[in-house]
């Protein structure tokens, strides 16, 4: 979900660098030089499964799971998101430098939401409970971010109310799909590996 | 997949400091992303043409590159015309398309190109460990230059391991579709990967310990900005990027 550049206005995108700005002086605080590794590793597992198309129909969605990062990395999403997404500018052109901001933050604060959330809920006890959970972390997930881009293309223009709507509309079925594959993740990652969940990364 | 496709060559592009690119592909598409004004926009749009010229990178590849990212500007065309209000400029059956509209989409096509092609030419054109060791050189924070750094490194690694897996799927007659069996097994992928990345940064973490890693990061590029192409550069840049402010600017006032 990138808005490339060019389209927004000049305040929405300096609002956007600011917020981007926060957020990722939050999450390096949360980082220490040991686990620079292990956000980097995790940061480009998410930027190769950004990769994975998954067919709907006649069609394909990529997987965006901003969700379960946040979930596994607390505020720390928010600089591996903006390192990912910088990347993606260099390599495949999508977004840009001054879109690096409202980007990051489209995606990183749904991330930060669902970490607050739904953290806890998935890794509990009870099996049941932290699946509907990981569904609903995935599902919010996009819907927060395909708000957050409607937002920001009104904010910019209020013309763009028909396509916003059409983003946020078009998203509902990514937002299921993302909810499944968040489910089957957390149901996969608590039988193989609970302590990923248990938030070592999120801490601290 | 993963592929620095425009980072080699010996073009003047190429062979410029990638610090002084890294500034001036900051300020252009800031600048660009600010202009309004038809002439500045045309003007910067021909800029960046200029520059994958001399940077002498293949047309056709540039080309696909740029078409496939004007996705949302084509959604943005069939929507735009029609909802903004203004001045008739054409009718299809109920929908009436305004000037403004029309004039408002081209502006975002325009600006959107521009700020691309010069995104390609000044920072493709580097290779993303230059680019890092840059980064590191113009002050940025050094955690965000480690996790550049360490990030690139590991999609290769990463990219990897889920060619392996995706082999292993096809071998086991794994055939995607829209059904639950679909999601699953994609589901189980992802986490696969994020099972195998953490083990793995275990092991770096290690590693790095065993070399006496301390904390910091060091980089042995050296750049320096003595060559006179380099400074003649970046002030032709810049003089280019103030000739688009006082296109933008002459026509407000």
């Amino acid at each position: 979900m990138h808005i490339s550049e060019g389209v927004l206005s000049a305040p929405v995108l300096v609002t956007g660098a600011a917020l981007a700005a926060v957020g990722v002086s939050v999450g390096l605080k949360k980082i220490d030089y040991e686990k620079i590794p292990h956000v980097a590793v995790l940061s480009s597992a998410f930027f190769v499964a950004s990769l994975i198309h998954v067919p709907v129909g006649p069609s394909s969605v990529h997987l965006i799971l901003n969700g379960i990062n946040g979930v596994l990395l607390g505020w720390s999403c928010f600089p591996a998101i903006l390192v990912a997404l910088a990347l993606q500018a260099i390599l495949f052109q999508f977004g840009g430098i001054t879109v690096l901001g409202v980007n990051t933050v489209t995606m990183a604060l749904p991330g930060v939401i669902c970490y607050y959330l739904f953290a806890r809920l998935v890794n509990q006890q009870k099996g049941g409970l932290s699946l509907v959970a990981a569904f609903a972390c995935g599902f919010l997930a996009v819907l927060c971010s395909g708000i957050l881009v409607a937002i920001s293309l009104l904010f910019t223009e209020e013309s763009f109310m028909s396509v916003a709507k059409l983003i946020i509309l078009a998203h509902v079925p990514v937002m299921i799909i993302e909810g499944i594959i968040t489910l089957f993740c957390v149901a996969f990652l608590r039988r193989v590996k609970p302590e990923l969940l248990g938030g070592i990364y999120g801490k601290g | 997949m993963i592929k620095e496709e425009f980072s080699s060559g010996d073009s003047l592009v190429h062979s410029t400091d990638p610090r002084i690119k890294i500034i001036v592909a900051v300020l252009f598409s800031v600048v660009v992303a600010m202009l309004s004004n038809f002439l500045a926009i045309v003007a910067a749009l021909a800029a960046s043409l200029l520059l994958i010229m001399i940077a002498r990178l293949s047309i056709k590849k540039v080309f696909y590159r740029v078409l496939l990212v004007n996705g949302l500007i084509l959604l943005l065309w069939i929507f735009l015309p029609f909802t903004f209000k203004g001045q008739t400029l054409f009718v299809i059956g109920p929908l009436v398309g305004t000037k403004e509209g029309v004039w408002y989409a081209s502006q975002i096509t325009l600006k959107c190109n521009a700020i691309l092609l010069a995104l390609i030419a000044f920072l493709s054109t580097t290779p993303i460990s230059t680019l890092g060791h840059a980064m590191s050189r113009l002050r940025f924070p050094d955690k965000i230059v480690h996790l550049f750094l360490f990030t690139y490194r590991y999609i290769h690694v990463i990219f990897h391991e889920y060619h392996r897996l995706t082999n292993a799927m096809k071998i086991r007659g794994f055939v995607p579709r829209t059904n639950v069996h679909t999601y699953r097994t994609y589901a189980y992928l992802v986490g696969m990967l994020l099972v195998r990345s953490y083990d793995r940064a275990q092991r770096i973490h290690n590693a790095m310990l065993c070399r006496g890693f301390s904390g910091r990061y060091y980089t042995l590029s050296q750049f320096s900005i003595n060559r006179l192409r380099d400074i003649l550069f970046l002030s032709l840049m810049l003089a280019a990027i103030l000739g688009l402010v006082i296109l933008q600017w002459k026509t407000i006032s």
